[in-house]
């Protein structure tokens, strides 16, 4: 009787505490967050207004007027194309690249192991910091690829600084950084896959390629997508490494969003252009991020099964 | 079973030599300038031979920076500590918020979590100026401007997520059975968390907090928008440091290398978690 009597009040109590408990367990780190969330609805406000710092009396609601100028505006088009240009160009070099280089070092031995710790060297470098590094090496007077250039017979490679290889120069530096990710990424898909289906081609002397291409390619491929996905947000956000080498320069050769939105608000002090920008990127980013999650969650749910 | 031929092994190994070479160099080289005056940087062609020096380094870590303007002050170190502190600090509160957040959303599932832990790791992939550049006003109304408390506060929307995701991927992997048996046993929620569900997810909290010091070490918009030169960490620092001490080369590439080290030497400690922390747990390394 006694014992019943002692649980009867624990029972409730734990049954009260047991409703709040997770919202009392989560409640921090979602304060943290929701503060976030004003400026973003700030930013929403902001993209409807004509806002510039530098006259901030003419500071009045113009509702979709930043938006509908886009339309006729060659500066937004050019950021556009920049953007989507920077993140084709660099995803599909670094899922070559990568895929590749997962490939050599798909056997697990001591080398490989080595070699793929070594190139992970680049992704731990700070995209700023990696991009100062590249400006060191193609500095014109004593850059050491510019001294390469000449031995391949091209004087005055400019890198960066010329329009015309300014895209190359940055695109190099996020394949340098970002290449090492998607191989580490397909090198564990790789090595996850069931080996039965690779004996069973080698017993019955199916061609690689045939393999490569029937067996390997189509069990990969959602890590494919995973990682390219993945890429393809942060790609298309790319701040640090174009800032840091060229601030979007040459002229507007590399405004690439985020880059034009921080030109604008600082230097050109139109925060309604800015922020009507930053909105249309992260329209572009909320959908493809949404695939990706779905996307990730699947392949992480089937990782466990397997596990 | 797999016959592999000279020739195969031959252009393989040329493949992964040239591999290495692209992913290699340019740290090495950078390192190699970083021991070099302005001299042996600027000689034409350029050679691996030259006397080692550690002016540059001493240059920095002394703050004085000799230029042919005269002896001009820096504070390099100064951005050291400010990426140390901001990094330390805003892992250590990422983890007390992040952990316990990690693992309501794993063990018990309550009305909306799913939404919630949705929309913390969509807060990754927002464009970070999206939230900084309304932030900018925001601070310098709440006094927040060009603090470290400011900065920090920010750099929740690159910790927590990581953490909150990788963290909650751990705990769903320990039995609910072991902490059922425990509490059975007559211990109360808090002390079977304690106890039971934080040493089993110790490792997943390891690598959550080792890689999210290394993503926050490794920013750059953050401390660029909201924090002026007295706070800045050195991915700012270096880049500053870069147009004020004009063509004094070899100091860039020492700061570059002491900035990069740690991480380095992070993550060749922490390798193991990498792999599964980089992709969110999306993959077992």
């Amino acid at each position: 009787m006694t014992t019943a009597a002692t649980d009867q009040p624990r029972r409730r109590r734990f049954r009260v505490s047991r409703r709040v408990l997770p919202y009392l367990l989560s409640l921090p780190a979602l304060l943290t967050c929701i503060g976030i969330l004003i400026p973003f609805l700030t930013a929403v406000i902001y993209s409807l207004q004509r806002y510039r710092l530098s006259q901030p009396w003419a500071r009045k609601f113009n509702w979709g007027e930043n938006y509908l100028n886009f339309f006729t505006d060659p500066a937004f088009w050019n950021t556009l194309k920049v953007s989507v240009t920077y993140a084709f160009l660099t995803v599909t070099v670094e899922l070559l690249l990568g895929l590749g280089i997962a490939l050599l070092l798909q056997k697990r031995n001591r080398t490989n192991n080595f070699i793929s710790i070594m190139l992970l060297m680049p992704l731990m470098t700070a995209p700023a910091l990696a991009a100062l590094m590249w400006k060191l090496m193609t500095n014109p007077g004593f850059g050491i690829l510019s001294y390469f250039a000449t031995l391949l017979g091209i004087q005055d490679f400019n890198w960066a600084s010329d329009p015309q290889t300014a895209m190359l120069t940055v695109v190099i530096v996020d394949v340098w950084v970002y290449t090492p990710f998607i191989m580490i990424l397909l090198l564990a898909g790789l090595r996850s896959l069931p080996p039965q289906p690779f004996e069973a081609a080698a017993l019955d002397g199916v061609p690689r390629w045939f393999v490569f291409w029937r067996i390997t390619l189509p069990m990969l491929t959602p890590f494919l997508l995973t990682a390219t996905l993945f890429r393809v947000i942060e790609s298309i956000q790319q701040f640090d490494i174009i800032y840091a080498m060229t601030q979007g320069g040459p002229g507007d050769t590399l405004t690439v969003f985020q880059v034009e939105a921080y030109l604008n608000f600082f230097q050109s002090t139109n925060v309604g252009r800015s922020a009507a920008l930053l909105m249309i990127l992260w329209a572009i980013t909320y959908v493809l991020s949404n695939i990706f999650i779905k996307n990730w969650l699947r392949l992480r749910e089937k990782q466990r099964g397997n596990a | 079973m797999e016959t592999t031929s000279p020739v195969e092994r031959l252009l393989r190994g040329i493949a992964i030599t040239l591999v290495c070479l692209f992913f290699m160099f340019p740290i090495v080289w950078i390192v190699l300038m970083s021991f070099q005056t302005n001299e042996t940087i600027l000689r034409v062609p350029p050679s691996v031979i030259f006397a080692p020096t550690l002016e540059n380094y001493t240059a920095l870590i002394t703050g004085k920076l000799e230029t042919q303007a005269g002896t001009l002050d820096i504070d390099f170190m100064g951005n050291l500590w400010n990426s140390l502190f901001l990094s330390t600090a805003s892992v250590a509160i990422g983890l007390i918020l992040g952990v316990p957040a990690a693992y309501a959303f794993a063990r018990l599932k309550f009305r909306g979590s799913e939404d919630i832990a949705f929309t913390l790791l969509s807060f990754r992939f927002a464009p970070p100026l999206l939230v900084l550049l309304p932030l900018t006003i925001y601070f310098q109304q709440l006094g927040l401007a060009n603090t470290y408390g400011g900065l920090i506060w920010v750099y929740q929307l690159i910790v927590l997520p990581l953490i909150l995701w990788i963290v909650r991927g751990y705990f769903e992997d320990i039995p609910a059975d072991i902490e059922y048996a425990y509490r059975i046993a007559g211990h109360d929620f808090w002390s079977t968390f304690r106890r039971i569900a934080l040493p089993l997810a110790g490792p997943g909290i390891a690598a959550a907090g080792l890689l999210s010091f290394i993503f926050a070490w490794n920013n750059f918009v953050f401390a660029l928008v909201l924090a002026s030169a007295d706070k800045q960490p050195v991915t700012v620092g270096a880049l500053a440091f870069v147009t004020a001490s004009g063509i004094q080369y070899g100091q860039v590439a020492a700061g570059i290398v002491l900035s990069i080290a740690p991480t380095f030497a992070l993550a060749l400690y922490a390798q193991r978690y990498l792999v599964e922390g980089l992709s969110l747990g999306a993959v077992k390394g």
